[in-house]
């Protein structure tokens, strides 16, 4: 491949942020989970919750440094891949990049005060109050972070005068159309998936033979939570696709494959497109994208055709869309399942919940893993070629600067060594200490399951 | 005061903030790895470790806060900076990634791994080399614009007797300022061996830190003629600076008072440190871009601002509590706590 900065600057921011998010979306959800979990450890004084809580917080602790040292390279490598880019729109991000980091920054310090306050206080819901900051700190930098987001595809609020950029409204650029839906959406994935992951844990655990009861109110706990979660999160999704059709009709036409405007427009699922353009193996739902687009299934749906060809999205979204959809779907199912069959468990002794849901169970947090990263791929890939949609195209943002390709080399190198570090310390980490220990530690082993 | 001059004024106390907590922390790094080959380390090891812990999140943010600031006050530096500032940037910001994350790693995960050390005291003297570089460029003359593009001129830089001082005050301030705080904190503790240890690296810095500083001086003088001149307008602050200097290795050198002694190094840094940058105005990047010519929306300046003041309202009780809790509370600076 010959040298081109363009091409290896999408690449290494790409990689840089695929990595990031999978810390930062347990960065979001995860304190969540813990307070919930020492919320009733507290509150029913079972002293397994609080275990939960505190096993899980340990691990957290891990996930959070590679989260905040992938966080500011990101943060330091906007400037560097795309200089042009922050020049122009630098004073109309800034606002929200600032609140992010203040939030970014009240979490960081509430989060070393949690950790190391744990026996304090007699009253123990003095320390379960310091997650409250913990919360808010970590949901509301994905919520400004998120803005910046939403400004690159509906950017609004300026005015763009050659290289400058003025006239900035700062409340009107945050506060733009892609705002609701965007954040919305994260935030709520981002709790889903934690719940997912934790679910994996708890699920492995069971796998593996272990039967204190422990494990069991974890995995219960982490999918009634993931139940809710992508339940939200499904329905945010079906807003998301509402704002696309209105706001960014080329990255909605280009996911379904959608070529000419019609009305009752159906959806494709699946499938894969020849050179012209036809459908082969994809499943068409009728009517189904008119009403993804304006939840009327007579309504017109903007196909590409009126779309300029230089300003299509690449095709291949497509697929990242439906992976995404196919997942959140599944996730659903597989909750009402689990929680049903639990249900039929309780009422009648001696069954157990099959092992093959909880072997489905045990693949949910990468799966949503999965999802959040095919998600953020549509979002991202379909926005192109803008880098401000409408604005400025990707290829004038990024740095003149040679050598970005050994940079990108260097950074890969960084991440697998993060990525093999995170894996085995926290592998190391509960095999050395295992729960029963723990309990039987505390004195207070709640008793075997059976 | 203009919306620009507040803006610079409020980045280079952020700057600074970063200087003092990031110094102590890389500072704390190197000793903690100098002590466990020297066979020491058991003796400040916890120390060091009890600082630590809690802090060393908060470290990072310092620095992402100045960034961007910088960028939205000042956009045409991400222009400049950021083209010219790839390699070592990415460098810069590949230790901090190391460094931070194998801290955790040690710490909370597998206890005494001796690499994890050395990759975590290492990391931390590279750190602040790589990152002056910043300070160095923006004194001019290492970056040329030809044509659509912005180079570094590398030879230039490696050859500069003024980036090369700025290199070393960079590493013996990080030693000094770290150790002074250590000594302190040992103090403090009650764990005089730890304190001995760390008041000898307090005492055998504070020579070089001074030496350093000098050098900067008469590279200064050379490199940039200008600026230095600001300088002397400003001797009275580096006049200060150096008072302040004398007071705390006078302190510390007679184990009297370890806490007023930090706050005279912490006086000595903020005096030179500030003297240095507002001679330095109106430039940011001698002589491509100057605070006058950035801001091009005051809405949004405004804006930043009200943020700024409102992230504070925030920030700064937090950061009390935060220092009540460890720094400040007998009981956990001595270990007494249940952890």
């Amino acid at each position: 491949m010959a040298y081109d900065p363009v091409v290896y600057s999408r690449i290494l921011t790409g990689l840089t942020l695929g990595f990031h998010i999978i810390f930062a979306t347990i960065g979001v959800g995860v304190p969540l989970m813990i307070a919930i979990a020492e919320y009733l450890g507290i509150k029913r004084k079972d002293p397994h919750y609080t275990l939960l809580a505190r096993r899980w917080a340990r691990g957290f602790v891990i996930t959070v440094a590679v989260g905040v040292v992938t966080g500011t390279s990101i943060g330091l490598q906007l400037n560097l891949l795309w200089p042009s880019f922050m020049q122009i729109a630098g004073q109309a991000i800034a606002l929200p990049l600032f609140m992010e980091t203040f939030a970014f920054f009240f979490e960081a310090i509430f989060l070393g005060i949690y950790l190391y306050t744990w026996d304090r206080w007699k009253n123990p819901w003095i320390h379960f109050t310091i997650s409250i900051p913990i919360i808010i700190g970590s949901t509301l930098s994905a919520f400004f972070i998120t803005i910046v987001n939403a400004f690159m595809n509906t950017p609004q609020g300026f005015k763009l005068d050659g290289r400058t950029i003025v006239e900035i409204d700062p409340l009107i650029a945050m506060f733009n159309p892609a705002t609701p839906t965007k954040t919305a959406h994260v935030i709520s994935s981002a709790y889903m998936t934690s719940a997912f992951v934790l679910a994996t844990i708890a699920a492995l655990a069971i796998l593996a033979g272990k039967n204190h009861i422990y494990y069991k109110k974890a995995l219960k706990l982490t999918m009634v939570c993931g139940l809710i979660f992508s339940l939200s999160t499904a329905f945010i999704g079906d807003l998301s696709g509402k704002f696309l059709a209105e706001y960014q009709p080329e990255k909605l036409a280009a996911a379904e494959w959608h070529f000419e405007t019609t009305t009752q427009a159906s959806l494709v699922v699946g499938g894969y497109l020849d050179k012209d353009h036809n459908l082969h193996y994809g499943l068409k739902l009728p009517f189904a994208l008119s009403i993804l687009a304006h939840g009327d299934p007579n309504a017109e749906v903007i196909g590409l055709n009126d779309i300029p060809a230089d300003e299509r999205p690449p095709l291949y979204i497509h697929y990242f869309f439906d992976i995404m959809v196919a997942i959140g779907s599944s996730m659903i199912a597989l909750c009402i399942g689990y929680l049903y069959l639990n249900r039929k468990k309780r009422l009648s002794k001696g069954k157990e919940v099959p092992r093959f849901v909880l072997r489905l169970i045990s693949f949910s947090g990468p799966l949503a893993m999965l999802a959040i990263e095919c998600g953020w791929i549509f979002a991202e890939a379909g926005r192109q070629p803008w880098i401000l949609r409408g604005y400025m195209k990707t290829v004038h943002g990024a740095t003149t600067a040679t050598n970005v390709d050994w940079m990108l080399l260097m950074f890969s190198l960084l991440y697998i060594v993060l990525g093999f570090g995170v894996w085995n310390v926290l592998r190391r980490m509960f095999r050395m200490n295992t729960p029963e220990e723990e309990l039987a530690m505390r004195g207070a082993n709640g008793g075997e399951a059976k | 005061m203009s919306i620009e001059v507040i803006g610079i004024t409020v980045l280079w106390i952020f700057l600074y903030g970063y200087l003092i907590v990031a110094s102590i922390d890389f500072g704390a790094g190197f000793f903690s790895y100098y002590a466990l080959i020297t066979g020491r380390s058991n003796m400040i090891h916890t120390i060091i470790e009890r600082y630590l812990s809690p802090v060393w999140e908060v470290t990072n943010v310092f620095l992402v806060f100045f960034m961007i600031g910088m960028v939205g006050f000042f956009p045409d530096t991400a222009y400049y900076l950021g083209t010219t500032l790839l390699i070592p940037g990415s460098i810069a910001i590949v230790l901090i990634a190391i460094r931070g994350s194998y801290y955790a790693f040690s710490t909370y995960g597998s206890k005494e791994n001796r690499f994890y050390k050395l990759l975590y005291g290492g990391s931390g003297l590279l750190i602040p080399a790589s990152l002056s570089i910043v300070l160095t460029i923006s004194e001019g003359g290492f970056i040329e614009e030809r044509g659509n593009d912005v180079v570094l001129l590398y030879g230039k830089l490696f050859t500069s007797t003024y980036a090369w001082s700025v290199v070393i005050l960079a590493l013996v301030s990080v030693l000094y300022i770290s150790a002074a705080f250590l000594t302190y904190y040992a103090h403090k503790a009650k764990d005089m061996r730890a304190m001995e240890v760390l008041r000898g690296f307090a005492i055998g810095w504070s020579g070089p830190t001074i030496i350093a500083s000098l050098l900067v001086f008469f590279a200064i003088q050379r490199h940039n003629p200008m600026h230095f001149e600001n300088m002397l307008q400003l001797a009275w602050m580096f006049i200060l600076s150096l008072t302040c200097f004398l007071i705390a290795t006078y302190l510390i050198w007679n184990r009297k008072r370890l806490g007023l002694a930090f706050v005279m190094v912490m006086l000595q840094f903020a005096l030179a440190f500030f003297g240095y940058g507002a001679a330095h105005l109106p430039y940011i990047i001698y002589p491509m871009v100057s605070i006058h010519e950035s801001i091009t929306s005051p809405a949004m300046g405004i804006a930043l601002i009200g943020a700024f003041i409102a992230g504070l309202c925030l920030l700064i009780p937090s950061l009390i509590l935060l220092m009540r809790l460890f720094l400040f509370d007998a009981n956990y600076v001595q270990g007494l706590q249940k952890k």
